[in-house]
């Protein structure tokens, strides 16, 4: 038994502070929390209204674009197509919906952290734990206090999400920078590329490889984290997945579970293809 | 006016400088100054004057702070100590911006490994110095085109880096200092990766553009051979400091000390 004068606990003061955050800053959540709805209601309008034959043709285009290859792309739509054929399409397009905001968020905050702290080790330092316990402290953790600022709904999954999924695109940015041939950037420097000339006519180019192995695990971290998101109110595959294990209708777990395997699939091998397409051409 | 002028200059690498180059300018050694403090004197207490129009070679051992030295010419390198002036112009009280200006017209540096970049073209990677200082396009392209015939890789200008053998590489890295039309030139061990055919052909390039440009040429070099052929005149460097300074000729029938001699001697032995 662990000595009783020795223990401690942060929870009241933790509960105190999130409290006060909810009364003092709730109308600024709030307004981001809508802000964020309106995006993500659009969106999922959006891809649900676009009738199933036009997505399916513009992902072939897009898969066509990234790999060059017929099999893949024909693969990708056959896949797709199955999903629609178990009758998940709404559903699969609200997950996109779902996703599509939390790796764009993610990119949007996460490639220019990865960017500064490729140029500072002192930020690094911070960086580096943090991004530890947002990967490793569970979910549920955090999404207490986010439910509390946000309400139920698809804000809170979002914000969820991001917490999870934007750790590696941070790392693999930095690491992607960090990579970049010193001799190149000596050479560069030297001709007197001023900051952004460096970072957009170099870094990031060179970095574009490992800028899309951290998208591509975004994404892929982003969907693990569907089922989760579903338990508090955003609908789509996640749901069908909760409502199985909640009623032992096993066969309908496994059906969205493999949709989301497949939505996963889909986006790997697209995201991976451009990826790769980059690299080649900067061997 | 000398072209370059180098005074007084320490560079000190590690935690302690301060510490380490009051040691040194007490008259310590390079071995005591580490043991010490921690930190590796890279230039110690150097001074010298390149001439307008003249091939400098620096010469000396690896780890003899030839590389470090010449990084100094356009500040990629800052010392710890002393002065660097350039046309007359203290270098080193350039700011961001005086500093960024004067490396995109006044000096340009080819490199030993090549630093090219590997996602542009040989046509874009000769264009850099000029599109980073924001010519337009035509006449980046016109130039680049012009300085890629020069070298000798007329046909290539669409190739990739990685596409060319390492003499092509090197030319492609000439070309790009030659197009951005600087009056001085730093030249960091820039054929000593290239095999020794290659590298007589692109030593006698270099003299034969030198007889038309009559720019500024720093050339860094480990080998005495080449520095005796392309050198105007030749500065021996020993663990960062400067031994002897002279001509060809002076070199090779003078050696100041033992340390150069040796050089000398290891040559006649091959010759």
């Amino acid at each position: 038994m662990f000595p009783e004068r020795f223990t401690f606990s942060i929870a009241d003061w933790v509960n105190t502070w999130v409290d006060e955050l909810v009364t003092n800053y709730g109308d600024v959540f709030r307004h981001i929390s809508d802000t964020l709805l309106w995006a993500i209601i659009n969106l999922e309008g959006l891809l649900r209204g676009t009738p199933w034959w036009l997505m399916l043709a513009i992902v072939a285009a897009i898969a066509w674009h990234a790999t060059r290859r017929a099999l893949p792309t024909l693969m990708i739509v056959g896949l797709l197509f199955l999903v629609g054929a178990v009758g998940l399409w709404d559903k699969l397009m609200q997950t996109l919906a779902l996703m599509l905001i939390a790796t764009l968020i993610s990119v949007i905050i996460g490639i220019p952290l990865g960017i500064l702290s490729a140029r500072s080790n002192r930020l690094r330092t911070v960086l580096m734990p943090l991004l530890d316990i947002m990967q490793t402290m569970p979910s549920f953790v955090y999404l207490i206090p986010v439910l509390m600022l946000f309400g139920l709904g698809k804000v809170p999954a979002i914000f969820a999400t991001v917490i999870y999924a934007m750790p590696p695109l941070i790392r693999l940015t930095d690491l992607g920078i960090r990579q970049v041939d010193g001799e190149v950037m000596e050479a560069v420097n030297a001709f007197g590329a001023n900051r952004l000339q460096q970072l957009f006519g170099v870094q990031l180019p060179l970095a574009l490889p490992s800028i899309m192995a951290g998208i591509n695990q975004t994404t892929m971290m982003a969907l693990s984290m569907v089922v989760i998101a579903s338990m508090i109110g955003a609908r789509g595959l996640g749901e069908d997945v909760l409502i199985g294990i909640q009623t032992l209708n096993v066969g309908r777990g496994l059906e969205a579970g493999l949709a989301i395997v497949i939505l996963a699939v889909v986006i790997d091998r697209i995201t991976q293809a451009y990826g790769r397409a980059r690299h080649q051409a900067s061997q | 006016m000398s072209k370059i002028v180098v005074k007084n200059v320490f560079k000190i690498f590690g935690a302690r400088p301060e510490a380490a180059l009051n040691m040194i300018q007490q008259g310590q050694s390079k071995d005591q100054v580490l043991a010490a403090t921690g930190c590796v004197v890279g230039v110690n207490d150097l001074s010298l004057a390149i001439e307008p129009g003249e091939i400098f070679v620096i010469m000396g051992l690896s780890g003899s702070g030839k590389s470090t030295l010449v990084r100094h010419f356009n500040r990629l390198i800052d010392p710890t100590s002393g002065e660097i002036l350039v046309d007359g112009e203290d270098i080193l009280q350039y700011d961001r911006e005086a500093l960024r200006d004067f490396r995109r017209r006044k000096i340009s540096m080819v490199f030993q490994s090549f630093g090219l970049l590997p996602h542009k073209s040989v046509l874009d990677n000769v264009a850099y110095g000029l599109k980073v200082r924001g010519e337009s396009k035509a006449h980046c392209a016109e130039r680049a085109l012009h300085w890629i015939d020069t070298v000798g890789l007329k046909g290539y200008e669409k190739s990739y880096p990685h596409q060319l053998s390492g003499g092509m590489r090197q030319r492609v890295g000439l070309a790009r200092a030659l197009a951005a039309d600087t009056d001085i030139i730093l030249m960091d061990e820039a054929f000593s990766a290239l095999d020794p055919l290659i590298r007589a052909e692109m030593q006698d390039q270099l003299l034969e553009l030198q007889q038309a440009l009559h720019k500024t040429i720093v050339f860094i070099t480990h080998d005495l051979d080449e520095a005796v052929r392309i050198g105007n005149r030749i500065a021996i460097l020993k663990d960062g400091q400067l031994i002897q300074v002279g001509t060809p000729k002076e070199i090779l029938y003078q050696p100041a000390d033992e340390y150069v001699d040796r050089f000398v001697q290891r040559r006649v032995a091959t010759v």
